[in-house]
């Protein structure tokens, strides 16, 4: 038969693609059924964006702490992007009671369900843990003709159209609520400010390099070499403390009061029996507490903002709450 | 010249044995996960990733830079043959790249879109290694005002693949706007055209756009004619380029890379335009004009070229900036950073040697590419001899498993076969299909630059042609269009004057307009 001549080499390349995105998700684990020793097997973290995404990046460097620590054989990472995560969200919530199923969210999926006027909701999921928390920064060109915060805030206040906000995400995401939300502050209407998004850190980055937005707003992480270079100025960072390595006020420091940051962290589906909850934080409690994971926040350069369970349901409904204001202001909520 | 000795050092690190043996792992696995459909690169390369985990850096940066070219060449595998482009800066090379392989020509198809992607990837790497720095100083000076004008430029040009009748054409580029508005509006954040479905609010992917339209829309049309012909079989034809495919070839693989390099670097450039473009212009430029439609090796060998070379291009905000600008550079960033480098304006300072190692290794990993695919094209060519109700049937089967691997949603499935019934409606009713895909890779990206070009301007108009740049881009597009009035009145009669325009270099500005497209030939020698 002619057909069989190329089925079984496309068969063969089709099993060794397999084989290698398996073991890609596994991080090089040796796979296999059964583990012992308090392990847990068979654990999938869900992704909400595509790969190379912060989301991402979070949910495989974890699988990898959690495998080299010994706390888990064979977690999978499944990214199931779209609708800004709020896709994922759904499928995690028809999930009910599912102990083997968690999803890796943080403050962008919060925007994401207004946004995208997603039927499932965080409330209806059971929170786990937030992982870790990234300030955001206000960026200027080294040619823009703010060289102080209160510059900027001055001019801000008193044409908010013509001094453009760039952000690196889309209406909902952390560099949109966070200019959103300092307007809200310093009482400009958040319905004036001039928001323009453009598609990831990096394009943003191009735009303030090159002083065509009248200040950028993005993840600390994403700026730190630029200003170390001097190609660009930061005024602010978000955060209730100064970021370590960097000489740069708070906003409270600047008579702003407003704290902010992009946080990420699990959630798992609604309706979890017979400790499946408890176990499910101890591991992340596990994984917090090991080396391996204390490596991996330092070569990521992440900040701890570890809190479980309870904690962390409460500080995702006040979260919920400020996003939801603040949206519903411009009309998107 | 530093640069150069640089590199060398970067040679004699990076080329032992063992590391060509970890390269050519990388470009076989990057290669048959690249051809899975719904697989493109930035995907390859973050599922393959992890297995250079184990290895130093230097190996593991080789066996990276395979697995980059195996995972971008995979996708033009799959466009070619079985017409279901893997990513969306690929989808230009299955419009003639696909002809070609029903016309029995598979193996010259894939040999020059391999030989474009080496050249173009040699050619880019170097311009990499020596202008990186220059280019980017350049490149973040670029406005959203100057990028909108490149859309004019590119939307001008799209007159060009309307097709016999200017009315379909429209029509078709009408559909392919509609398509493109589809999704969350990125300035205000409200919903277009998704009528509560939730997987509507990114938008439709281009890929499933263009493999929906072109896959399962011929499928459904060789399916519809099936009884009333005979199921021939695809001709295999002859295994290697002929001298001719060569002649024909290398102009476009540099014109190709002359375009796709710059988009690369350019932060809001990509990868999809600069393909689009290189069609484009190798129809304007082709002594075979008639073979366009019809499988002209030119449309293969341009877009390829400048998909890679504006790969290469891509690196060189990532390297100096640490600026990713697209899916794979993201990938590729987060990559370094695991590997201990840190992209940014520091870098070359801070990490010399480990980045000389990695500029090496693309070399090395291009030129392996090569070496390892060019004899399997034949190989590959074969698959097309199957009957065609059991190939289309794996057309089908494989696009299918392509849009639903992506997302692992069966409303993925539905979009995909509500296109396919699109694509079989357009055939149906003599739409050309080139102008839907072009409009849906242009018009949302316009779109979103004109808005940002507004928003950064406050509001004033004047705001879009307010730099030099623009200014000139504007210019260009009115000698374009007014060329009809000035060759009549100005130049008349003066053949050799439009010659020489036709034949330079610089395709868009010197290009007749599309109302003379039928009248230039005749006025050549």
């Amino acid at each position: 038969m002619r057909v069989r001549g190329w089925v079984r080499p496309l068969l063969v390349a089709l099993a060794l693609a397999l084989a290698a995105s398996a073991c890609g998700d596994s991080g090089g684990g040796s796979g296999g059924g059964g583990g012992g020793g308090g392990q847990v097997t068979g654990l999938e973290i869900l992704v909400g964006t595509a790969p190379g995404g912060g989301f991402d990046q979070t949910a495989r460097v974890a699988a990898k702490a959690m495998e080299d620590a010994n706390l888990a054989r064979n977690v999978q990472v499944q990214n199931l992007a779209g609708a800004g995560g709020t896709i994922a969200l759904q499928k995690l919530v028809n999930s009910k009671g599912n102990g083997d199923l968690i999803q890796q969210m943080g403050l962008g999926v919060v925007g994401s369900v207004y946004t995208n006027k997603s039927e499932a909701t965080l409330e209806q999921t059971t929170p786990l843990a937030r992982l870790t928390e990234e300030p955001e920064i206000v960026v200027v060109s080294k040619d823009s003709p703010y060289q102080s915060f209160d510059q900027l805030l001055t001019a801000w206040k008193a044409d908010p159209g013509k001094v453009s906000v760039g952000g690196g995400s889309s209406p909902g995401g952390p560099d949109h609520l966070a200019p959103m939300l300092m307007a809200q502050t310093v009482g400009i209407d958040p319905k004036q400010v001039n928001f323009v998004s453009f598609d990831g850190g990096g394009e943003l980055l191009a735009a303030v390099l090159g002083n065509q937005v009248g200040f950028g707003v993005t993840g600390v992480g994403e700026t730190k070499d630029q200003i170390e270079s001097g190609e660009i100025r930061a005024l602010a960072v978000t955060s209730a403390e100064p970021v370590e390595g960097l000489d740069v006020k708070t906003l409270k420091e600047q008579g702003v009061d407003l704290e902010f940051t992009n946080w990420r962290g699990w959630v798992a589906p609604p309706d979890l029996q017979g400790g499946d909850k408890e176990a499910l934080i101890e591991l992340a409690t596990k994984m917090h507490d090991s080396q391996e994971w204390k490596d991996a926040l330092t070569q990521n350069g992440w900040t701890d903002a570890f809190i479980t369970g309870d904690e962390f349901g409460t500080f995702i409904t006040s979260e919920n709450q400020r996003v939801g204001d603040v949206l519903s202001e411009l009309g998107l909520a | 010249m530093e640069a150069l000795s640089d590199l060398l050092n970067g040679f004699a690190t990076a080329l032992t044995p063992t590391n060509l043996a970890w390269a050519a792992l990388g470009v076989i696995l990057g290669t048959a996960v690249g051809v899975l459909p719904g697989i493109g690169p930035a995907m390859t390369v973050a599922l393959l990733l992890p297995v250079t985990y184990g290895l130093e850096p230097t190996a593991a940066f080789i066996m990276f830079a395979g697995i980059f070219y195996g995972g971008m060449f995979g996708g033009s595998t799959t466009s070619i043959l079985l017409n279901t482009p893997g990513e969306s800066s690929s989808v230009i090379t299955a419009i003639e790249g696909n002809l070609m392989a029903r016309n029995g020509r598979a193996s010259q198809a894939l040999a020059t879109a391999a030989i474009g992607s080496f050249v173009a990837g040699l050619i880019g790497t170097m311009l990499l290694v020596l202008l990186a720095p220059a280019i980017v100083d350049l490149a973040v000076g670029i406005s959203a005002a100057d990028y909108f004008a490149i859309m004019m430029l590119a939307f001008i040009a799209v007159t060009a693949v309307l097709g016999s009748s200017r009315i379909r054409g429209f029509a078709s580029l009408a559909i392919g706007l509609t398509l493109g508005l589809i999704g969350i509006d990125l300035a205000t954040g409200q919903q277009r055209l998704t009528f509560g479905i939730p997987q509507l609010a990114d938008g439709i992917d281009i890929v499933v756009v263009a493999v929906g339209i072109f896959a399962i829309g011929e499928a459904l049309w060789v399916a519809a004619h099936l009884r009333r012909r005979p199921a021939d079989i695809i001709p295999t034809g002859r295994a290697f380029m002929s001298r001719e495919d060569y002649r024909r070839s290398w102009r476009p693989w540099l014109r190709g890379t002359a375009l796709g390099f710059p988009f690369g670097a350019l932060p809001a450039g990509g990868a999809e335009i600069p393909t689009f473009l290189s069609y484009v212009t190798e129809k304007r430029l082709s002594r075979h004009k008639d073979e366009f439609g019809r499988g002209a090796i030119e449309g293969v060998a341009g877009p390829e070229a400048s998909n890679n070379a504006s790969a290469a291009g891509t690196l060189v905000p990532m390297l100096t900036l640490g600026l990713p600008t697209n899916a794979t550079a993201a990938v590729m960033l987060a990559a370094f950073t695991g590997y201990g480098i840190q992209p940014g304006p520091l870098l070359f300072e801070r990490e010399g040697d480990l980045v000389w190692a990695l500029i090496a290794s693309l070399f090395i990993g291009n030129t392996l590419l090569l070496v390892l695919n060019l004899p399997l094209a034949p190989l590959w060519a074969r698959l097309l001899r199957t009957p065609r109700p059991y190939l289309y049937a794996g057309i089908l089967f494989f696009a299918s498993v392509g849009a639903y691997a992506v997302n692992a949603s069966t409303i993925d499935l539905v979009i995909l076969l509500v296109i396919g019934l699109l694509g079989f409606a357009m055939r149906r009713y003599g739409l050309p299909v080139v102008p839907a895909i072009i409009a849906v890779i242009l018009g949302p990206r316009a779109e979103q630059q004109l808005r940002r070009a507004l928003q950064l301007s406050n509001g004033e108009i004047s705001g879009l042609w307010s730099s030099p740049l623009a200014k000139l881009i504007y210019l260009i597009i009115a000698v374009v269009l007014l060329w009809p009035l000035i060759s009549r009145f100005v130049l008349r009669g003066r053949h050799p004057l439009a010659e020489a325009a036709a034949g330079a270099g610089v395709p868009l500005e010197a290009e007749p307009p599309p109302a003379d497209d039928d009248r230039v030939p005749e006025e050549r020698p």
